[in-house]
């Protein structure tokens, strides 16, 4: 193996339960409680916010597993679409909102 | 002189081997009845879909005979157990004989049932020309219950599954059944849609695609009908084909292994039905039809509707094969939708 991020590698993320087995147990049981379930969020709303972090944390796993899982939710490609626009105007928000952080900056500083 | 050994390798053991996983799980699914007889009147089609199981086509000649049809007309006179019948194709509609079949088949008194592409009512016959815009006006008058494939509410994903244009057409062909009363309530007049999925991952749940096509295609078209049937892709022929080019062949194979769920099975569609094929042939589906699975009967006697014999036919075993995984995946999937 020369490169990262293998795609085969998505299959084996139960092995992060290697040298710590009851962690990853907690981990998984966990996760499938909060992903795989419907709750006050359907299990399409929680994949579409799933494929949005997928995108801010540019998971190339995540995003391979959660095109597939928005799609046998029941979304399209319309609204995965904008699921990662929402994850982007968030990031460029989050970006300028620092920018008033550098406006007091520059208050105290300039005379 | 020199003995020559020759080594005989059997073939290596399938890693989806359906009937291993039965054994395993100790299920046994034997036929239950025949209520429904599915008949597969040709392979022509005036579609070219890139998942049809069948490689249907406007290339394709294979039509069943008038003499299978008389014999077809023949098994439901005499068998009140068989109460259906579920005419496929192909577009069954292209058959010569399809008018006269349903007519008479619901002059027995039969629930019948026809697997309509929509498109069909305004393509025409591609090989004669001959128009098809009379169909929905001759499903109202026979009363018949239309089945109707949309792989999804928008252009882009049924384009994408069942050629350019097809969604503009089959929201024309749809308005058209509608006017005549299909899938208006109260009409007892049933058209129902079938989603199946544009790619190797699984249906959504049957209900909430269900709420979405009702509402997407009435506040869009003004369009309604009146179930939503989800079926999952077999791994066989055109779809096969594309899961072997694209790579996806086994990621999808280990997906429906993962997704076997046995209320699925118990369910499914062939411990119920059997399919007939345009030369007369018997088969548990119409699946194992287009992989030529012929049934025997329990004495390993050929089976055909032209020696037919109920009991001899609800004897036979049931022949599974690695893409029966395809039925029992998730919340299951037949003819009529989720069975689980």
């Amino acid at each position: 193996m020369s490169n990262y991020y293998e795609s085969d590698d998505l299959k084996r993320f139960g092995d992060i339960g290697q040298h710590a087995k009851a962690l990853a147990d907690d981990f998984f049981r966990y996760y499938g409680n909060v992903t795989g379930t419907d709750g006050a969020l359907s299990k399409r709303e929680k994949a579409l916010i799933a494929l949005a972090v997928s995108h801010a944390q540019k998971c190339p796993y995540c995003i391979d597993a959660y095109t597939t899982q928005c799609l046998e939710a029941g979304s399209n490609p319309e609204q995965m679409m904008e699921a990662v626009h929402v994850a982007a105007v968030m990031q460029a928000g989050i970006t300028l909102v620092h920018s008033v952080q550098m406006q007091n900056h520059l208050k105290k500083i300039v005379l | 002189m020199r003995s020559v050994v020759q080594l005989k390798l059997a073939p290596a053991p399938s890693k989806y081997d359906f009937e291993a996983l039965l054994r395993a799980r100790g299920i046994e699914l034997p036929p239950l009845s025949i209520d429904t007889l599915q008949v597969n009147l040709t392979k022509l089609c005036n579609q070219v879909c890139r998942h049809c199981h069948v490689d249907a086509s406007p290339q394709r000649r294979e039509m069943l005979s008038p003499e299978g049809i008389a014999k077809c007309l023949e098994i439901l006179e005499r068998h009140p157990q068989i109460g259906k019948l579920d005419i496929t194709g192909g577009a069954p509609e292209l058959h010569p004989g399809f008018d006269a079949f349903v007519e008479r088949v619901v002059a027995l008194g039969k629930h019948v049932m026809v697997r309509h592409n929509l498109t069909v009512q305004l393509d025409g016959h591609p090989q004669t020309g001959e128009s098809k815009e009379y169909l929905p006006q001759f499903f109202a008058k026979h009363r018949v219950e239309v089945i109707s494939s949309l792989p999804y509410y928008q252009e882009y994903f049924t384009d994408a599954q069942r050629g350019s244009g097809v969604f503009r057409k089959s929201m024309e062909a749809m308005q058209r059944l509608n006017k005549v009363g299909y899938g208006v309530a109260g009409s007892g007049l049933p058209l129902n849609l079938v989603y199946n999925p544009v790619g190797p991952y699984l249906p959504a749940a049957q209900a909430g695609l269900e709420a979405d096509y009702k509402r997407e295609l009435r506040d869009k078209f003004g369009l309604v009908f009146n179930s939503l049937y989800t079926i999952t892709n077999m791994p066989i022929n055109r779809f096969r084909l594309h899961l072997d080019k694209s790579g996806q062949f086994e990621a999808y194979m280990e997906k429906l292994l993962a997704a076997f769920n046995p209320a699925a099975a118990t369910g499914v569609m062939c411990r119920s039905l059997i399919s007939v094929g345009h030369d007369g042939r018997i088969y548990d589906c119409d699946f194992n039809q287009m992989l030529e699975m012929e049934v025997a009967d329990a004495r390993g006697g050929p089976l055909s509707i032209f020696d037919f014999d109920f009991d001899r036919v609800l004897g036979r075993r049931i022949r599974f094969d690695d893409h029966c995984l395809g039925c029992t995946a998730g919340s299951g999937s037949s003819c009529g939708g989720a069975t689980a």
